[in-house]
Order: structure tokens, then C-alpha cells, then sequence
């Protein structure tokens, strides 16, 4: 029992367990899951549909906090793909056509992954720290977004492109397939190769892992030129949900939830060991919060109340601190009953 | 100053020469004087002092907010809140004064809920090792959360006293300064005092140049580390507070965001994130810089206002750069 109390997944698993309850109690058949022309429907098919650009965005955020950095630019990189994407694809002759919407994909998979690499560049090769490096881009992509689209919201229609977000495949939906395929995918690659454990030995420590010989400015580079394009991915799926281009509020704070979802999910901040299957349940907290803020009944402004106090105590309850002072008064408790 | 430097910095400089630590202030200075100059070259009227007062009086709230800045970021940390804790004053401000509280109480009221969360966040940090970026960004979904409770709406400011504090100025010739920048300018000179001239000031100075070493000097780190957080805390209630006097309303949504321009200023104004060396000084030019750029895409007329935005990421960029060449030279 103690070893699954202390378990590193224990506290969000709980939080999330509690999320999906409070949302059961108020709707008892919330969480069942029904059948219609083919495809699956219900609420945990929603939150699946839901979580995936913040999936993909935690997910290369992931990675870059693991090497002890951060990236800040991944709002403003969703902003940039809608943006470029719906352009692309409002300026062609055939926006109904399959070419062009993959065409779309490509040029903003492609401008958000060299954005990535911009990012890479400052913080490996310049040896700027990360939080400011990727302020830059932050700062500076929404205005980028803003000149791609005139300031307008550029609104089309295409069916290929709208199906990235609302289409169906073997009954689940096209963007969650694409999302959890993806974190599949990277999730493969780093844990079944060495190049997990590389990632964290340049977290710990980037001087050691350089001297014992690993490539580290080459490793972060990648880390946030991967991050650069799964954001852009991550904006196809948001551009695709709207089929507008809005610069504004395209993956507006994306990156601060991306963050929690990290951290609520047992990396830790410093760089080293990351988690990625504890970024995939503080992913489905995130995103299960916001479906109980709308069932409970809260005005949905309030989410961010609830997302803070959900923050506030899985990190304290993760907190060394504040377990060794439990311990400790457990046990002058235990002390206390025996000499009585 | 140079007896202030040997105390600060350890070493003794000889007067006249110019200290390393100078050069990026210095820097934004420069900048500064040359955007005025090309503004002035290119446009009339550009160097008027209504054009001037303005920049103060509309990025008083901003100085505020990047000189709370400038304490957490001196000892290494970040506070993410800011934006969030001046939306939640100036929403208190706006909703106790419509219930007919008097403004001797909500003034005090409204600073103090900043100081309150400043105060949660230092302790989250300091006492239970949970990372500055992410305490902080607990208390900004808390502050903005907390925003919509008091009032979902706008909320206007009819209260005769706030009213009057707003409309008051001086008038020199065509000089104006409103209540907002003399106050805001008392909280940079008040910064400078504590920073400079305080045994706390050099204990900020000294967290942020090396933690540990000034753990084994014997100095109060913990305390300290906690009441940077407690200063930016009531310095962005205090910026809300101004902010209110500047729209004469209470909103939920005002200062997103915001947290960013503070950061940019800061970083604009010569203060290294890594802790221990920056001036509040710099921190105000850095905002008087941001405001300009936005004043001369005004005067442009004919460029839209995003570029503001990319502008600021490309001086941030430069600075960056030079930053990092100077602490390359350093070493």
C-alpha cells in the first residue's frame, strides 16, 4: 500500500480520478460511450479529441524542459501554423482540393519546425538562457501571425483540411489518432533508445555529458526544433477546429498549460529525469478540469481558479518538504501513543 | 558612487572609469537617446514635452510593474503573476468602491491582496521548493481567477475621492504629470533607496550572485528570497491601483500578458535573468524604450500596431545578443 502512495503518478492520478468522479456524480452517465453512424461519441472521446494539441505541445515540452530548458513560443508557433496554413490555402485557386490542404500542411509544418530551429540556435549555439530565447519569439510570433493574416481573421473552407479536426478514422477521431500516435511514436524513440537517456544526462548535468562525450548543443538543438514542429502540428488541429485564422487567440496561454501539464506530471522544472506518461495524465487533467468546470455548472472564467488550486496541491503534494513534515508528525503521533 | 560600488560589488573601482556592470544600462540608454533623436528627426512635433509626459503617463502602471520585477529577477527568480494581481487590485478597487466603501479602506485593501498572494508564492518557493516559474504561474491563474469572482463585468469608478486623485496634475508650461507618474516615480526612487542603500538590497544582490555563498556569509536568504516575492506582489497591486486611475474602471481582462512587457523591460533595462546584477534604473528605461516604440508606430501612422510586437522581440533579440558577448568578454 505504501509503495503505491508513494508512487510519482499517485497524487495526479488521484487528481484526475477526482475530476472524473465530481463529473459522475453530477451526470451519472457522463462517462459512458455510445455508438453513432460508425463512430464513437461520449464524453471521454471528446476529452481524447480535446487533449491532443495540447498533447503534441506538452509533449516536445517535454523534452525541452528535460534538458533543463523551457520554450515559451509555442503559443505564439500554433498562431503562426493556422495562420500560414489558412493563407495558404484562402490564396490557392482550388482551396477544396486535397493538394492544397496538404500543401498547407506542409508549408506550416515546415516554417513552425525552422522557428523551432531559431529557438535551437539561441539557446545551444549562442548559449542564450531558454526562457528568453523563446521570450523573443514569443513576443514577436503573435506579430508575425498578425502580419501573415492582414490583422484579420482569414476564414475558409476545405474539407481535407477540416477533417484534421473534426474528421473520423476506424471510429476515433483524426486528431486524436494523429496526437497519441505521435506521442506513441516519440515516446518509442526516446525510451526504447538511448536517446532518453542522453536528453537527461544533458538536464543533470550539460558540462559532464559533454566531457563523457555527448553531443549536448546538437541534442538541444533538435529538442526545441522538435517542439517547434509539434506546436505547428498542434496549430493545424486548433486551425482546422475553427477553420480560422485567429492571431490573437490561437494557442493563447497553450504554453503555461503545456507547462502544468509537465509539471503536474512529475518533471521537474530543473531539468533531468522526465516522465512522459506523467505529461499524458497531467494532459487529461488539464483538459478533464475544463469538462468539469462546464458540468458542475462554473462559469467557465473561473477554470483558471480551478487549474491553480489543482496546481497548488499536486505540487505540494510532491513536495519532499512537505512529505518529510507529514512523516514527521505521524510520527510523534505513533511516539506519543506508545508512551502512553 | 564609487563607495557604492566597493560595497556592492566588493572590489573597489577608481573613480571616472567605467564599470563592466554599467555597459548594458548604459546601452539602453543609448538606444533610448536615438530612438528620441531619429523620432525627432523624422516626425514634428515628436519632441514635444506633451509627447514626453505621455510616454510617463501611460506606462506609469509599467514602471510599477518592472521595478517589483526587477527585486524577484535580481535574486533569479520570475514572477508570472503580475499581470494577473494588477487586474485583481484594480477589479477590488473598482467593485469596493461601487459598494460605497470608503477609499481609505480600499485602497489598503486592494494592495494588500497583493501582497498576500506575493507573500503564498514566496513561501511555496522558498519553503517548499516548488520552482519560481511555476508558483508563479499557480498565482497568476489564482489572481485572474479570483478577477472573475469579484466582477465578470467591467466595473466604473464614480467614487468622488478616486475620481479627484485621477484629475489631479501638475502643469508646468506644457509639461503634465499626473498623481500616477509621481507616484510611480516615488516607488522607483524608493527602490533605488532599498537596493542601494539597505542591508536588504545587498542581501538581493547577494542571493542572486550565488545562493549558496550567501547562505555561508550568514545572510537571510530565506527571508529574503520570500519578501522579493511579497514587494512584487504589492508592487503589481499598487500598479492596479494605478492602472484603475488610468481607465477609471475595474476589469477582469486587463494586464494579460502584461507580465511579459514587465520581463521585457527588464531585460531591455541591463538585468540578467540568472540574478545579481541589473538596475531598477535600467528597468525604467527599458520601459520608457517599450513605450516609444509604440509611440513612433503611432507617429508612423501608416504601420499597423503589430508591429509593435515584432519590433520589441527584435530589440530583445539584440539585446540578448549583446548581453552575451559582454558576459562572453567577461570570462
Amino acid at each position: 500500500m505504501t509503495r503505491i502512495y508513494k508512487h510519482r503518478l499517485f497524487w495526479p492520478l488521484v487528481a484526475l480520478a477526482a475530476l472524473l468522479l465530481a463529473c459522475s456524480i453530477k451526470r451519472p452517465d457522463i462517462l459512458g460511450i455510445t455508438v453513432l453512424d460508425g463512430h464513437l461519441f461520449g464524453a471521454p472521446i471528446d476529452i481524447l479529441r480535446n487533449s491532443a494539441p495540447l498533447l503534441l505541445v506538452a509533449l516536445g515540452m517535454t523534452l525541452v524542459i528535460a534538458t533543463r530548458g523551457i520554450d515559451l513560443s509555442v503559443g505564439a508557433t500554433v498562431a503562426i501554423a493556422g495562420a500560414v496554413a489558412l493563407t495558404f490555402i484562402a490564396s490557392s485557386d482550388q482551396p477544396g482540393s486535397l493538394g492544397t490542404a496538404l500543401g498547407a500542411i506542409f508549408v506550416a509544418v515546415g516554417l513552425c519546425f525552422l522557428l523551432g530551429c531559431f529557438n535551437g540556435l539561441l539557446v545551444a549555439k549562442f548559449g542564450i538562457q531558454p526562457i528568453i530565447a523563446t521570450l523573443i519569439l514569443m513576443t514577436a510570433g503573435r506579430g508575425m501571425a498578425m502580419l501573415i493574416t492582414n490583422g484579420q481573421i482569414t476564414t475558409v473552407t476545405s474539407a481535407p483540411f477540416s477533417s484534421l479536426a473534426s474528421g473520423f478514422l476506424m471510429g476515433l477521431p483524426v486528431a486524436a489518432i494523429i496526437a497519441y500516435g505521435v506521442y506513441l511514436v516519440v515516446s518509442i524513440l526516446v525510451r526504447r533508445t538511448a536517446l532518453g537517456m542522453l536528453l537527461e544526462s544533458v538536464g543533470i548535468n550539460p558540462e559532464a555529458s559533454r566531457l563523457a562525450g555527448v553531443k549536448s548543443k546538437t541534442l538541444v538543438f533538435t529538442v526545441y526544433a522538435l517542439c517547434g514542429l509539434l506546436a505547428g502540428l498542434a496549430g493545424l488541429i486548433f486551425a482546422s477546429n475553427t477553420m480560422a485564422a485567429d492571431a490573437n487567440n490561437a494557442g493563447l496561454f497553450i504554453e503555461l498549460d503545456a507547462i502544468l501539464a509537465v509539471v503536474i506530471g512529475g518533471t521537474s522544472l530543473a531539468g533531468g529525469k522526465f516522465n512522459l506518461s506523467g505529461t499524458l495524465i497531467g494532459v487529461l487533467i488539464i483538459t478533464t478540469l475544463s469538462l468539469t468546470v462546464t458540468v458542475l455548472g462554473v462559469s467557465p472564467l473561473v477554470t483558471s481558479l480551478f487549474k491553480a488550486i489543482v496546481v497548488i496541491a499536486v505540487t505540494l503534494m510532491m513536495s519532499t518538504r512537505l512529505r518529510t513534515m507529514l512523516a514527521g508528525l505521524r510520527e510523534r503521533r505513533r511516539f506519543q501513543e506508545v508512551s502512553a | 558612487m564609487s563607495v557604492a560600488t566597493a560595497t556592492v560589488s566588493g572590489r573597489v573601482t577608481p573613480k571616472l572609469s567605467l564599470d563592466r556592470r554599467y555597459l548594458p544600462v548604459i546601452g539602453t540608454v543609448v538606444v533610448f537617446l536615438l530612438m528620441l533623436l531619429v523620432g525627432g528627426v523624422r516626425y514634428e512635433s515628436f519632441l514635444s514635452p506633451a509627447v514626453i509626459s505621455n510616454l510617463f503617463i501611460n506606462n506609469a502602471h509599467l514602471i510599477v510593474l518592472a521595478t517589483g520585477m526587477t527585486f524577484v529577477i535580481l535574486t533569479g527568480g520570475i514572477d508570472l503573476s503580475v499581470g494577473a494581481v494588477l487586474a485583481l487590485s484594480s477589479v477590488i478597487t473598482a467593485t469596493l468602491l461601487q459598494a460605497g466603501i470608503p477609499l481609505i479602506i480600499v485602497l489598503p485593501v486592494a494592495l494588500l491582496a497583493g501582497s498576500v498572494i506575493g507573500l503564498g508564492m514566496g513561501v511555496m518557493i522558498q519553503y517548499f521548493e516548488v520552482q519560481p516559474f511555476v508558483a508563479t504561474l499557480a498565482g497568476m491563474f489564482l489572481a485572474r481567477g479570483l478577477c472573475f469572482i469579484f466582477a465578470p463585468q467591467s466595473v466604473p469608478i464614480r467614487d468622488q475621492g478616486f475620481v479627484s486623485l485621477t484629475n489631479w496634475g501638475l502643469t508646468v508650461g506644457r509639461w503634465r504629470l499626473t498623481a500616477a507618474v509621481v507616484i510611480a516615480l516615488l516607488v522607483v526612487v524608493g527602490a533605488l533607496w532599498v537596493l542601494h542603500r539597505t542591508r536588504f538590497g545587498r542581501t538581493v544582490y547577494a542571493v542572486g550572485g550565488g545562493e549558496q555563498s550567501a547562505t555561508l556569509m550568514g545572510l537571510r536568504v530565506a527571508r529574503t528570497k520570500v519578501l522579493v516575492y511579497v514587494i512584487s506582489g504589492t508592487c503589481a497591486s499598487l500598479a492596479g491601483i494605478l492602472f484603475a486611475m488610468f481607465s477609471r474602471s475595474g476589469y477582469a481582462l486587463t494586464g494579460v500578458g502584461m507580465e511579459l512587457d514587465a520581463i521585457a523591460a527588464v531585460v531591455i533595462g541591463g538585468t540578467l535573468l540568472v540574478g545579481g546584477m541589473g538596475f531598477v534604473a535600467g528597468s525604467l528605461v527599458g520601459v520608457m524604450v517599450l513605450g516609444l516604440i509604440q509611440t513612433i508606430i503611432t507617429f508612423e501612422g501608416t504601420l499597423s500596431s503589430w508591429w509593435t510586437k515584432i519590433v520589441i522581440g527584435v530589440l530583445l533579440l539584440v539585446f540578448v545578443i549583446l548581453q552575451r558577448i559582454l558576459s562572453l568578454r567577461r570570462t
